[in-house]
Formats: structure tokens, sequence, C-alpha cells
């Protein structure tokens, strides 16, 4: 039967030729091999926080299975609403310009449904997260990537969106602490970008859902900007700071007009984020935070070690400031990102991402996270050392 | 409290070379740092948690609730030491609440701490009245749970 053929053909065209995202493929791999260490986990290695887990349970039992408001509960926008107030400078209206989503994921691809008319264009920097490319395109948008270089930390630059930009350019996306390269952006980088987005009239959607995870340098959202917050969609939630990653809960705060228009697209095709979860973060935003801030003590401990590791030899690598990623050069070895992987995964049972998965400027660099314990760090930078040492 | 001692506190075998990378400080540092948390007695030694269950140990755990009379110089601290240095008690703590201190104590079945109880413990100068609960399982000590395996229910990578 040559029905696959005709399917083939039936899949919408920009469906079809988005390629699986690099991380499936080599997932796909190590999942065939036993006894790997795996720096290739991009989610906490910590627990949810036990208070969470019991006010999910408690939730359970008072019966919170239903739906919530489109937007979410209320209470837990009010509590969103006062964090954000509270550490990213901005202030926003529960009623109307806070909207829970189904994960940060969610967020990310309503808010480029509810702006991208086809065509138009979205700047974005590269390596990025996996999913930037392919939501854009999904949305009808034209992606601009910009590459950000090691030798400059990772950061973006003015000049660097200037070079990309058009006329017909849209959007700004953005995430620091970023994903794969552990770059965060302090103040004066950040005021450079704010002063390209208001001249060029951009609304920026910001992901920052590694904020409270930054080791030597508090973090700075583009919305406590002057002039930021009426153009800035800013995204965040709860899978990474609370180690929520299977509660799928994030959140969107905007201009009420952008908020309504993403609540539509959420409305008719989410209904409304889970009510359980809901419930959950309720629990951990309205708690004290020292859960997190014990987290970020040990992630920047670990940050610490696989730096002087990498160092010691002779890895090039920019020092990771936020999230918890290493992004070192593995260029002078000679060997393509995937092949060194997957040679590492080979020789010395060690899982790390290769570049290419976050962009082909990716090309040249490995993903190691550090969301994994101690020993498994200190053993996988053994290997590695050796690894290294025969190439 | 400064995050040597908390390393210390999760694994004390840690190596001062890998302690001073975490820590980014130079190893000799670390070193120095330790010697005079020794020296000032912060640091009063290095144990292994273990999973006594598993052992079949001919031992029973036993708590001690124990009310007594403060000296007139001393006070409580008079008392407390003397109890303290039975070797039979594992731990000794001044408490607030309906008694005054908590003793953790240690035998090799239940009439030998019954027997430290009635000939030992209860006739001392000041000590008012003991009531003994014996431990019968430990679900987590020091921080440790001791009967769940660690499970990591991550995928292998992940975005
Ligand atoms: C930069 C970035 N954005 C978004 C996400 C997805 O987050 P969520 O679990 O909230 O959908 C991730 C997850 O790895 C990420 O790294």
């Amino acid at each position: 039967m040559n029905a696959s053929v005709s399917l083939h053909n039936r899949i919408n065209t920009v469906v079809r030729d988005i390629p699986r995202s690099g991380i499936r493929d080599f997932f796909d791999i190590v999942t065939t091999m036993k006894d790997v260490i795996s720096l290739g986990i991009g989610e906490p290695d910590f627990d949810t926080p036990w208070h969470v887990r019991e006010a999910t349970v408690f939730a359970l039992e008072r019966g919170a299975t239903h739906y919530s408001s489109n937007l979410g509960y209320i209470e837990l926008r009010r509590a969103l609403s006062k964090y954000v107030a509270k550490h990213f400078g901005a202030e926003y209206n529960p009623d109307n310009e806070v909207l829970v989503t189904v994960g940060v994921s969610e967020a990310l691809d309503i808010a480029l449904r509810a702006l991208i008319n086809p065509g138009e264009e979205v700047l974005y920097h590269e390596p990025c997260y996996v999913s930037y490319r392919a939501t854009i395109l999904f949305a009808g948008g034209k992606p601009l990537a910009v590459e950000t270089k090691a030798e400059n930390g990772f950061r973006l630059t003015r000049q660097m969106l200037e070079a990309k930009w058009t006329p017909n350019t849209k959007l700004l996306m953005l995430n620091f602490p970023n994903n794969p390269t552990g770059a965060i952006m302090d103040r004066r980088d950040l005021e450079d970008i704010a002063a390209f987005a208001r001249e060029k009239d951009l609304i920026v959607i910001t992901d920052e859902i590694y904020a409270e995870l930054t080791y030597d340098n508090p973090h700075t959202s583009i919305v406590s900007l002057p002039g930021m917050k009426e153009r800035t969609v800013f995204l965040h939630g709860f899978s990474k700071a609370w180690a929520m990653t299977g509660y799928r809960l994030g959140y969107a705060c905007g201009p009420a007009e952008l908020i309504e228009a993403m609540m539509k697209v959420h409305q008719y095709t989410m209904l409304c984020a889970s009510s359980l979860a809901q419930k959950a973060a309720i629990e951990a935003l309205t708690r004290p935070e020292i859960d997190v801030g014990e987290m970020v003590a040990e992630y920047r401990r670990r940050r610490n070690y696989i730096a002087t590791a990498f160092a010691d030899m002779g890895l090039e690598c920019h020092r990771p400031l936020g999230a918890f990623y290493a992004f070192p050069s593995i260029a002078k070895f000679g060997l393509k990102s995937k092949d060194f992987a997957l040679k590492l995964l080979h020789d010395e049972k060690v899982a790390a991402v290769p570049g290419t998965a976050f962009g082909e400027c990716g090309e040249g660099f490995l993903r190691c996270a550090y969301a994994t314990s101690f020993d498994n760090i200190k053993e996988a930078m053994a290997r590695l050392k050796r690894f290294t040492g025969k190439l | 409290m400064d995050e040597l001692l908390k390393i210390l506190a999760t694994n004390a075998l840690e190596t001062h070379a890998n302690i001073a990378r975490m820590l980014n400080v130079p190893a000799a540092e670390v070193d120095a740092r330790i010697a005079a948390y020794e020296k000032q007695g912060v640091i009063r030694g290095y144990q292994a948690v273990l999973n006594e269950d598993q052992l079949d140990l001919d031992k029973v755990t036993a708590v001690i609730e124990v009310k007594v009379t403060p000296q007139r110089e001393g006070g409580f601290n008079t008392i407390a030491d003397r109890i303290s240095r039975y070797p039979e008690v594992s731990s000794a703590y001044l408490m607030s609440g309906g008694y005054d201190l908590l003793l953790f104590i240690e035998g090799k079945n239940l009439r030998q701490v019954a027997a430290f109880v009635s000939e030992k413990l209860a006739p001392l100068d000041g000590v008012i009245s003991t009531s003994t609960h014996f431990m019968l399982k430990t679900y987590k000590r020091l921080g440790v749970q001791m009967h769940q395996e660690s499970s990591d229910e991550r995928l292998s990578v992940a975005p």
C-alpha cells in the first residue's frame, strides 16, 4: 500500500518541512544504552518541594478537579502579580494583565499566534531553546536568527539586531538566562536592546523561565526598563526554579490588549491550565522562597566545579552565569558537534547534547546541563577529561 | 551557615580539592578553614549515616523524657552534664515544654535499657521522673531517607 506517500503530501508543508528536535533524536539513541551519565537533561534534578506536592494532594482531596477561569484562578494571578512586581520590577493587574498557561511552551505559542500576521518577521537569538524557530513558523511568521558569540559571552547586542532587522520585523524574542548557553544580560546590555526595540517599535517577548537561577549577578528583566512594559510580553513559569516541569504551568504578563488577544487563542485551544497545577503553584508562590535559594546555592557549586574542570582539561568555555547549562567549545578537536557527542556517548557513556540542536551556530559546542547530582558531575568530568585527552 | 560547612554536613568525605572547586577558592584556603573549625570545636567529628535496620544488630534505642530539678548553681547544666557522661546516652537535649531533658539511649535489649533507667538514671539526685519510649523503625535520620531508594523519573535527555 502506498498510502504513506500520499499522506506525506497531505501534511501541512510548514509542519512537514520542520525537522524533529535534535534533542529528540539524541534521546532516542541514549535510551538504547545502559549506565549512561546524562548531562543532557534540561530540567532540575531536585524534587518538587515537598510542601508543593503536599498542597497538590490536598487540592485533589478538596476537589480542585474542574475547569478554572480561562485566565486562571484569580488567587494565583494575584500571587503572580505580586511575585512579578517584587522580583522583576513591573506591576501587572491580575484581572486582565496576567494569563496562566500550560507551561512557557504554550505561552510562547499563543503569544506568537496572537501577534503575527502571515510573513511578518521575528528576531530571535541563536543558539536558543529548541522550540523558538518552530513556533514562529507554525504561527506563520518568518524567523530571523541572530547569532550570539562565545567571545561575547553569548550576549545579544544592538549591532547584531540591526544587521538583521527589516521594516517588516515586528517582534523580538529574548531568553536570558539562556538555554543552552547559560548567558545572561545585565542592565546595561538590556538598555541597548530596549532602546532598539523602542526605536523600531518592536514588540518584545521575553522568556525569563530561568530568572531565579543566576549565580554571580542578580537578574534584570527588560520589562523593568523605561518604556518597555507597554511593548513587552513577559513569560515565566514553574518548571525550573520550582522543579515543577511535569505540572506544565507557566504564565504571561503584558498589556491588557495583548493578554486579551492571547487569552482568545488560549480559550479556544486550551480552555485553561490544569487546576491542580494551579493550586500547587499558589502554594509555591505564597510560601517563603527558601527552597529556591537552596537550589540556587547547589547549582552555583556545581557550576563552579564544572567551570574549573573544563579549564583543567583545556576545554574553552565562557563562564556560565545563569540557568543550569555550560556550553563549552569543542571546535579544536575537529569533530562536528554531533559526532563528538555520539563518540563521547559510545566511548565514555556520557550524554551531552550537540550544540547544533539549538541552531546551526551551535556547531562546535556541546551543551552540558549540570542539573544532575554532584557525584554524577564528578564522574562525568573525569570521563570527559579522559575522552578529550585521547582525541 | 558557612557554605563549606553545608557541603561537609552533606558529605564529609568530599575531597578538599573538590570543595575548593565548588566554592571557587584555593584548596589551601579550604584546608585552613576546615582546620580552624576543627580547632574551634565547631566540627566535632565525622560519622557515617548508617541504616541500622539493615544490619540486624542486637540493639535497641530508647527515647527518654526526663523531668529534673535545676540545681542552685549551674541550673540544668550540672545534671544534664552528669547524665550525658553515661556511655549509654547517645544524645541529650534540653527541651521546652512538658519535660526538661530528652535522651537517646542505646542498649543491647529492653532489659538493659530498663536497668539503666531504674538503676542509674532515676535514682540520680535531681531526677524527678522519667518516661521511656522504644524506637521501632527508622524512616529518616540526619536528613537521609532510610527506606526509599532515590529514583530519577526524568527522561535521559530533555530540552
Ligand atoms: C528557554 C526555555 N523556554 C521554555 C521552556 C519550556 O518551559 P515549560 O516547561 O514552562 O513549558 C524551556 C524548557 O526547557 C526553556 O529552556
